[in-house]
């Protein structure tokens, strides 16, 4: 086991992606499924919410993916800006549409969370507002990979936007807060004292964390491997291409 | 430098430079909101900030792709990136012939469009205050936006989608600037959080537009 650097190498990285790829594939799915039933069917329904309280088990971890998606799209990003690793802006490339998704998941199981608890589909609450826009920074990137046909222009570009976007996010998020306030509860996961402390008022409850810990390490899991398997996709696919073109030449 | 700067205004002011436009569709913007949202002057002069503001950001954007876009097709890019101005300096001089085009007369202009919304009077100064801090950043960060879509054809979507979110901070707290000084609320924080938005963003953002001109050059 060397530097991690040595994972760069594209060869390297698809045959150990290859390799783990199965394995991270089938822990995904053991601890989604016990994570989710074990949330749906065997825990007790809360006093005030009833039923309602269990689509934490799928907001929560797609909120908190949608966010460190983006962080790892920041982390590899520069990696490539610094080091020019394909494989790093590849995996950005590759998580991209994976943190759309998971955004989504988070507003429309917000959405749907909050019909029954607000009374309302959507407020413009800081952090409903957030992710909204955390959604259209998703939704530029992707289109600006989409627009440029030169690989490494646009990997370029979309690594610059990336970092700017970052900082741009950071400055909304907390611009929306200054601009309305909210309903959306504070932080009460993952919080020094959510989980073990004395305040009861706002910590989830042992019963709920436990399932809710599960499906957090699901979802995890399950963006590794689709990450996984999409990097290893455009590494092939860029090898298909360099391969025509090699021939064509020849 | 400001050999730059007086060329990109020359051309600017004179036929075909679109001069005037992003002033005559802020015109349009305000007369259409009572048409939309009615009459009734005390809704108009609670939303006037607001309307103002966004009528702004509009004009701003729509004239975005005239800040690189012609220069790219005519090839003066190229010159300019191998003059001996450092592409940073060039790129910030540009969003200042923006601004100086755009931004400027949107400022000096926004009093007259305010009487048609029916403003509170306390809130005059402020909206021209609020504009004059907060368009150089509308400006700066376009410029942005331009660079990074300045090789994709027909791109002027793409450009918004990618500005558009940008604009969030400084949308926010100069509307919020405007709305309190004409409510009489106190208006510190928003008018040091707008400007440290706008300083920041005219230090920084020029470094982050001359590195993806770069590229896009390459």
């Amino acid at each position: 086991m060397g530097s991690i650097w040595e994972y760069a190498n594209p060869v390297k990285f698809s045959r150990t992606a290859t390799l783990l790829l199965p394995w991270v594939s089938i822990l995904a799915a053991i601890s989604l499924v016990t994570g989710l039933v074990w949330g749906f069917f065997f825990t007790p329904e809360d006093f005030r919410q009833g039923s309602t309280v269990k689509i934490i088990y799928l907001h929560v971890p797609s909120a908190l993916m949608a966010i460190n998606v983006w962080f790892m799209m920041l982390v590899t990003s520069l990696i490539w800006l610094i080091r020019r690793h394909h494989v790093s802006v590849l995996a950005a490339k590759a998580a991209a549409p994976v943190g759309v998704i998971m955004t989504l998941i988070a507003l429309a199981t917000g959405a749907i969370w909050g019909q029954p608890m607000w009374g309302t589909w959507w407020v413009w609450d800081p952090r409903l507002t957030a992710f909204l826009i955390l959604f259209l920074f998703y939704l530029g990137y992707i289109a600006l990979w989409e627009a440029i046909d030169n690989p490494d222009t646009a990997a370029d570009l979309t690594s610059v936007l990336c970092i700017v976007g970052s900082v741009f996010a950071l400055l909304s998020r907390y611009a929306v807060n200054f601009w309305n306030q909210g309903l959306h509860q504070g932080a009460s996961v993952m919080r020094a004292g959510a989980v073990t402390g004395a305040d009861t008022q706002e910590k989830v409850s042992n019963i709920f964390f436990y399932p809710l810990l599960l499906c957090i390490i699901g979802f995890v899991l399950l963006f590794v491997a689709l990450v996984f398997l999409r990097t290893r996709t455009e590494i092939h696919k860029r090898r298909t291409k360099a391969l025509l073109a090699r021939e064509r030449l020849g | 430098m400001i050999a730059l700067l007086v060329r990109d205004l020359k051309l600017s002011f004179r036929a075909g430079g679109g001069f005037g436009l992003g002033l005559a569709f802020f015109l349009i913007v305000t007369v259409l909101v009572p048409f939309g949202v009615g009459p009734q002057s005390e809704l108009l002069s609670r939303i006037a900030p607001g309307i103002l503001w966004l009528g702004a950001l509009l004009a701003c954007l729509l004239s975005l792709d005239r800040i690189l876009a012609l220069d790219w097709e005519d090839g003066s890019l190229d010159l300019l990136a191998t003059s001996p101005l450092p592409l940073e300096g060039a790129v910030s001089v540009k969003a200042l012939a923006h601004w100086v085009t755009t931004g400027l007369p949107l400022t000096l202009a926004s009093p007259l469009f305010a009487l048609l919304l029916s403003l509170p009077p306390a809130g005059y100064p402020w909206l021209v205050i609020s504009l004059l801090l907060g368009t150089p950043a509308l400006s700066v960060i376009g410029t942005f936006g331009a660079a990074l879509t300045v090789g994709v054809k027909r791109g002027g979507l793409l450009m918004s989608l990618l500005v558009l979110p940008l604009y969030v901070p400084t949308l926010i707290f100069g509307a919020e600037l405007a709305r309190r000084g004409a409510e009489g609320q106190a208006t510190l924080t928003p008018l040091l959080m707008l400007a440290g938005i706008s300083f920041g963003v005219i230090a920084l953002l020029p470094f982050a537009s001359a590195l993806v001109l770069r590229v896009n050059l390459r």
